[in-house]
């Protein structure tokens, strides 16, 4: 069993820190992976993404055309990736900031305000975590222990910042189940 | 009595290939001299130009490499940084250095790489046949400025010495000539304050040596000599331009 | 160590260090710089030495300098980069020593682009420089595999006296993968005394060693390619790696691919088979010297019925693969270039075009 994610937004929003720790959790849970960024000149702002690919046998191309999952950060992402989607996969969609829908019946949509709930933890820049959370609850692609372990592991060197990262991580869980 | 010359141990026996009156020989000698003098052949490592001098290797005694042309100066980086205990000097001429090689010696000097560099300055290319070189004087002929070299179309020579020293890294820098004795004691003290200041593992030195190239020149060495002095220490001055004693 | 989840271009770094090879020089460019900035942070924490040079013309002839040094020594760089060092890596070649480069191929010709790209096949397998020589060239298609073929490249390019290069696409070096690092190598350069500047006094010697390429003499000069021409025979006879996929059964076409392009051919061929199609490959692992006999003998297999070279770039193994296969099958390509990689899906279509 194969599953791909992408996680695509802006510049700057920690799209490529989401699966790096999506990825570091599934390595833990034994599954083999591989990260690929985009990687160039859209670096600095405009779309940014990145795909985790993960699977019970050794990833065959790491290049996706149609991913199973897809984590939509802002409008651009969701407008551009959402047609790609396999049927049965779930759309994330940073509601925020996003006032459209993903345009698809056969798909799972889960829509979370990440920004207005990281401001409420304090913190805008743990939004990114908050989704993650999310779809990971909601796609249940790994353990949540595991991911939770992911975060520790990332932040093992600012260690003041996990406790924040932890609420993030059990506000996104929520905001999963509640919608 | 003892002897009162004699051949450098780091001089090999093979007789060179330079033309007569060429001050090579000169400069290879000195080098020779400063390296027995400082008892430093079973550490050296020298590394040729591409040039007249591309062959030294065959007169002295110590390591070696041959460099592509005008890259000694990162060769000598890469073998410096990497065995720092070893001294590594480069010997180049003004094609070498000063055209194709100018970006590497411009660097080295700027990080302030710990080898010696001497340069042999003659204002003509040799090996291949007398062409134009940046330090080629206004209006000397050569192979490619047969009409002479005309400043408005090819620019002034470049003074490597002068253009080096403006770097804010220390170093030690400083321009001579082997066209007399007395000049020729000034170089040799140089060159073994250039090496010393590598020993004490203090900077980057480079001497230039202001030379001469009866062949290229169409001279007799004789008047080499003699158009050296009249044309080219005006405009080459002699000197120690830096060291890093000052600051 | 267990697995870590690591970057290709870090994890390279690290293997190098791994490799006992402690200096490095670079110059940055897209898409490796994160070998440097790894390396600007490890190097001075394992007492290693790292330099960043003023051009890429200018670090091939550090890592000559420091080779002729008889040090470890390698550096990274990609297309553009690696046609600059061509100049170095054709003194060094001809000057036998052993020194690693890594090539983190991107689009070209002239700037290109920054995307992955296998365009740089020819300049790496059959020289790149001027004159005669070659280089032992390893392609990875995982950062796991991308780490041992540099832990294996030092002692090869100091067995050979060559230099070895990492021909890897901009995906090898981009992309993040669980790796596990060997244990470090304690194979210590054996004849470097032999010829090796590190002065005399090091190996204790009265007579000088010279790392020179000028041979003025014709015989000499002959005489010496002939040295260096037995060098890449040996390699031819003794460095020959790939692997097979899927060869078992009657396959009707045969891919010939290598690196990141292979695992999408791997994704074809399982595809297809689910759909009852049988499709074989031969991944070279070593790309020089190149697996020619193990080709030949895939495509010569009854069932098959053609071969197909799968690149991202023009083609250009495609003439090694039709070398191989001297004529028996028809011999296709497939590929495309500044950074599009071709899909499963696409190779999967060429292969039932190739086959209609």
């Amino acid at each position: 069993m194969q599953n791909e994610v992408q996680f695509a937004g802006f510049g700057g929003q920690g799209i490529m820190l989401m699966g790096q720790i999506l990825a570091q959790a599934a390595m833990q849970a034994g599954f083999e992976v591989v990260w690929i960024p985009s990687y160039g000149p859209e670096m600095r702002g405009g779309t940014a993404y990145c795909t985790v690919v993960t699977g019970d046998r050794p990833i065959g191309s790491p290049i996706i055309r149609n991913p199973r999952h897809l984590v939509a950060m802002n409008r651009p992402s969701l407008e551009k990736f959402a047609p790609s989607v396999k049927a049965g996969g779930v759309i994330f969609i940073n509601s925020s900031i996003i006032s459209i829908d993903a345009g698809r019946d056969d798909v799972d949509v889960l829509k979370v305000p990440i920004i207005e709930l990281a401001r409420d933890l304090g913190n805008v820049k743990v939004a990114n975590i908050i989704a993650l959370a999310a779809f990971v609850a909601r796609s249940k692609i790994v353990d949540f222990a595991l991911l939770e372990a992911a975060v520790k592991d990332k932040f093992s060197e600012k260690e003041k910042l996990i406790p924040l990262n932890m609420k993030a991580l059990e506000e996104g869980r929520k905001a999963a189940l509640k919608s | 009595m003892g002897k009162t010359f004699q051949k450098p141990e780091a001089l090999s026996d093979a007789i060179t290939h330079y033309c007569p009156g060429c001050t090579h020989g000169v400069a290879h000698r000195l080098v020779a001299e400063v390296i027995d003098e400082l008892g430093i052949r079973g550490r050296t490592v020298g590394i040729g130009p591409v040039g007249c001098a591309v062959m030294m290797y065959n007169y002295f005694t110590f390591d070696f490499q041959e460099a592509a042309h005008g890259r000694a100066p990162a060769m000598a980086t890469g073998a410096k940084r990497v065995r720092p205990d070893l001294i590594v000097f480069t010997y180049q001429g003004d094609g070498d250095l000063a055209s194709i090689g100018l970006s590497e010696i411009v660097h080295a000097a700027n990080r302030g790489e710990k080898f010696t560099t001497i340069f042999i300055n003659n204002a003509v290319y040799g090996m291949t046949g007398g062409q134009m070189a940046p330090t080629t004087m206004p209006d000397q002929r050569t192979t490619t400025s047969p009409f002479g070299r005309k400043v408005a179309d090819v620019g002034m020579p470049i003074k490597m010495a002068e253009m080096l020293t403006s770097l804010e890294t220390p170093g030690y820098i400083a321009r001579q000539a082997l066209i007399k004795p007395k000049y020729i004691n000034r170089a040799k003290k140089a060159i073994k304050k250039a090496f010393t200041y590598q020993i004490e593992n203090r900077c980057f030195g480079l001497v230039e040596l202001i030379s001469t190239c009866p062949t290229n020149w169409g001279m007799t060495p004789v008047d080499a000599l003699k158009w050296a002095e009249e044309k080219m220490l005006h405009y080459y001055k002699l000197g120690e331009f830096k060291n890093p004693d000052e600051d | 160590m267990g697995k870590v989840l690591m970057k290709g271009n870090e994890a390279i770094g690290e293997a190098a260090i791994r490799a006992g090879c402690l200096n490095y020089f670079a110059y940055p460019i897209t898409p490796q710089s994160e070998v440097a900035e790894y390396l600007a942070r490890r190097m001075p924490e394992v007492g290693g030495v790292f330099l960043q040079g003023e051009s890429e013309v200018a670090v091939s002839y550090m890592i000559f300098g420091a080779a002729a040094c008889g040090e470890r020594i390698f550096t990274t760089s990609s297309s553009p980069g690696i046609s600059l060092m061509s100049e170095g890596i054709s003194y060094i070649s001809g000057a036998q020593c052993p020194a690693v480069f890594v090539n983190i191929m991107r689009g070209g010709p002239g700037l290109g682009g920054i995307l992955p790209s296998q365009a740089d096949y020819l300049q790496s397998t059959k020289g790149g420089g001027h004159g005669d020589y070659k280089l032992l060239v390893m392609a990875p298609a995982s950062v796991q595999e991308a780490v041992e073929m540099v832990m294996r490249a030092f002692p090869l390019a100091e067995k050979y006296r060559n230099p070895v290069m990492i021909l890897g696409d901009g995906l090898i070096g981009q992309m993040m993968e669980p790796v596990e690092f060997p244990d470090h190598l304690k194979v210590e350069p054996s004849n470097k005394n032999e010829w090796a500047t590190n002065g005399m006094d090091t190996r204790k010697s009265k007579t000088r060693n010279l790392v020179k390429t000028m041979y003025l003499n014709p015989e000499e000069l002959n005489a010496h390619n002939l040295k260096l021409k037995a060098k890449y025979e040996q390699m031819a006879r003794e460095e020959i790696l790939y692997e097979n996929y899927n060869l078992d059964g009657k396959y009707k076409v045969l891919i010939v691919s290598y690196g990141t392009m292979s695992r999408v051919c791997r994704t074809a061929i399982d595809n297809l088979k689910a759909n009852g199609l049988e499709v074989g490959m031969v991944r070279p692992q070593h790309v020089f010297p190149f697996p020619h006999q193990a080709i030949n003998q895939a495509a010569s297999k009854k069932s098959c019925q053609a071969v197909l070279s799968v690149e991202m770039c023009m083609g250009q193994m495609v003439e090694d693969v039709e070398r191989s296969v001297l004529g028996k099958r028809p011999v296709h390509w497939y590929g495309k270039c500044g950074g599009e990689v071709p899909t499963p899906e696409e190779v999967m279509e060429e292969v039932e075009r190739l086959l209609s």
